[in-house]
């Protein structure tokens, strides 16, 4: 074995020995870096996985124009043709107010109820559904103004408002959550460089002996690294089972909801390159606080004679 | 080897321990510093070994001038020299072998020279059969022979050492001394710094005494260098 490979595999030795003989100093800050670690990678997750539902009904924009209650069905037959020959109108559906209390009598389970009615209180309405290429706000909006237009229309509602303004939510979200992510990254690199610190100046004698003999300042920071890297990979990795458990934990009852509501929403589960990803997150953070702390704390420890 | 031009050194209380301080140690040439406590003889071997730098004056080791190296090649500078210690400053927690080896682990050695190396320098102060053991588990006299073996190991061509019998019986002391006068008799040049004025008579070599930091008196050997029996 050369020398060099030697040497720092015996430095990750040494540093993986001493993270095993105080286990449970060890145990607590990999748990602190694991917490810090699975907030961020959790929420991340959440929001891919409400992304993904959301994408699929971005396509499916909806139009419904309600019309003014003495409008004639023969007027709205003769409005939705129009509609259909507009440029951007995918499909119109003509709904009557029979048709439409019909429905509501078995969807609401008002039925009995409702019989006491002597007038249908609904109006006629009709879903226009634009083409995959006119779902833009710009050309939604055109649409809605040019329904908006006829005396006879009473509303026009762009069922895609909600879509729309979940998006925006998402979007904010997912940057304070990664503004979070940055702030809880910068406090992992601050726990491990503290650790290391105090691992530094427990070691004092050791590091003065080894630098008395030759040892460089890069020679005696070696194991601090790779213990920075184990403090982080080990957070990450617990972080990884600790968002996987929680989202198996949660899996079944949201898709009960989600079924409740007629979604297949589910919680997606991490992915290995997802996994592979905060491991490296977490070696990496870990390699930076114990550089950062290392070569700032080994520079001022020189041997005493 | 070893050059004093002048040298002045003040610690940073403001104490003066040298004034300037002028001798030359030639290459291949084992040499006491005496003088009373305080008198600077530590303050010496650490300016040599680059735990100090000088005030005032130059002080050149093998050719470097040590006020000017730079603080990055002073790991490289003191892998040259060989250190003994009067508190031997071994890793209490690290088997002899370890402790021994450390020299040559920092200067990136293979491991198959390591334990050549670690062995032949054990065998020469007579701990083979201890390289497992923790420093604590040895008497003082062996833990100094460890910390002997550990300066010599990488075969430095310069050998400083203080007090290196301080805490030793005259019986060891002796044999401590012999072990330096058979790696000055190999070509390294060895300096020990002592107050113990009867080891030195003895040992009839050259002796460079300071008195409150500065150059008293230059002894020369006036016994032929032969190993001491008592
Ligand atoms: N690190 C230090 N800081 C301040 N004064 C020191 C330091 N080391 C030594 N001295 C002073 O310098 C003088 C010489 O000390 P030293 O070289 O240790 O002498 P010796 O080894 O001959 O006993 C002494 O007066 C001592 O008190
Ligand atoms: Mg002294």
């Amino acid at each position: 074995m050369s020398g060099y490979f030697a040497r720092h595999l015996q430095a990750l030795l040494f540093a993986a020995g001493r993270l095993a003989r105080a286990p449970v100093a060890t145990a607590l800050t990999v748990l602190v870096i694991a917490i810090a670690l699975t907030l961020p990678s959790s929420f991340a997750l959440l929001i891919s996985s409400v992304r993904s539902v959301s994408s699929d009904f971005a396509n499916a924009v909806d139009v419904t124009v309600y019309f003014k209650r003495d409008t004639a069905i023969e007027k709205v037959q003769q409005l939705a043709s129009s509609a259909r020959g507009r440029s951007g109108v995918g499909s119109v559906k003509v709904i009557p107010a029979d048709k439409a209390l019909e429905q509501f009598r078995k969807d609401s389970g008002f039925g009995a109820a409702l019989e006491a009615l002597t007038d249908n209180p609904l109006p006629h309405a009709m879903d226009v559904r634009p083409t995959a290429g006119a779902t833009s706000p710009a050309d939604l909006e055109s649409l809605k103004r040019y329904l908006s237009a006829w005396p006879e229309v009473e509303l026009v509602q762009v069922d895609s408002e909600w879509v729309l303004r979940l998006n925006a939510i998402l979007d904010l979200m997912r940057r304070i959550v990664l503004g979070s992510a940055g702030l809880l990254g910068v406090g992992v690199v601050a726990v491990i460089g503290n650790t290391i610190r105090l691992e530094i100046y427990s070691r004092r004698a050791e590091i003065e002996i080894t630098k008395l003999v030759g040892g460089s300042n890069a020679f005696v920071r070696r194991p601090f690294l790779y213990t920075g890297v184990f403090y982080g990979g080990l957070g990450a990795a617990l972080a990884a089972v600790l968002v996987w458990s929680g989202g198996h934990l949660l899996d079944a009852p949201v898709a009960r909801l989600a079924r409740s509501y007629g979604s297949d929403f589910a919680l997606a589960s991490p992915t290995w390159g997802q996994v592979g990803l905060l491991l490296a997150i977490g070696a990496g953070l870990g390699l930076i606080g114990a550089f950062l702390s290392a070569s700032r704390h080994l520079a001022r420890i020189e041997p005493r004679p | 080897m070893i050059r004093f031009d002048r040298v002045a050194k003040r610690y940073p209380n403001g104490r003066e321990a040298l004034a300037a301080l002028s001798f030359e140690i030639p290459a291949g040439e084992m040499v006491f510093l005496t003088g009373r406590s305080g008198a600077g003889k530590s303050t010496v071997l650490r300016l040599i070994s680059l735990l100090e730098r000088p005030t005032r004056g130059q002080v050149l080791v093998n050719g470097q001038d040590t006020g000017r190296l730079p603080p990055r090649l002073i790991p490289a500078f003191r892998r040259q020299i060989g250190m003994v210690f009067q508190d031997h400053k071994l890793l209490t927690e690290r088997s002899i072998y370890d402790n021994v080896a450390l020299p040559l682990i920092v200067a990136h050695t293979s491991l198959r020279e390591v334990d050549k190396r670690v062995r032949a320098a054990l065998d020469q102060v007579g701990l083979l059969d201890r390289l497992r053991a923790l420093p604590l588990e040895l008497s003082v006299g062996e833990q100094q022979r460890v910390g002997i073996a550990r300066a010599v190991v990488s075969k430095p061509p310069l050998l400083v050492a203080d007090e290196p019998t301080g805490n030793l019986d005259p019986q060891l002391s002796c044999e401590v001394m012999n072990l330096f006068r058979r790696f000055r008799d190999v070509g390294v040049t060895v300096v020990v710094a002592t107050h113990d004025m009867q080891l030195v008579r003895e040992a009839g070599l050259r002796e460079i005494v300071l008195a409150d930091g500065k150059l008293q008196d230059i002894h020369v050997a006036d016994v032929p260098t032969l190993e001491v029996r008592r």
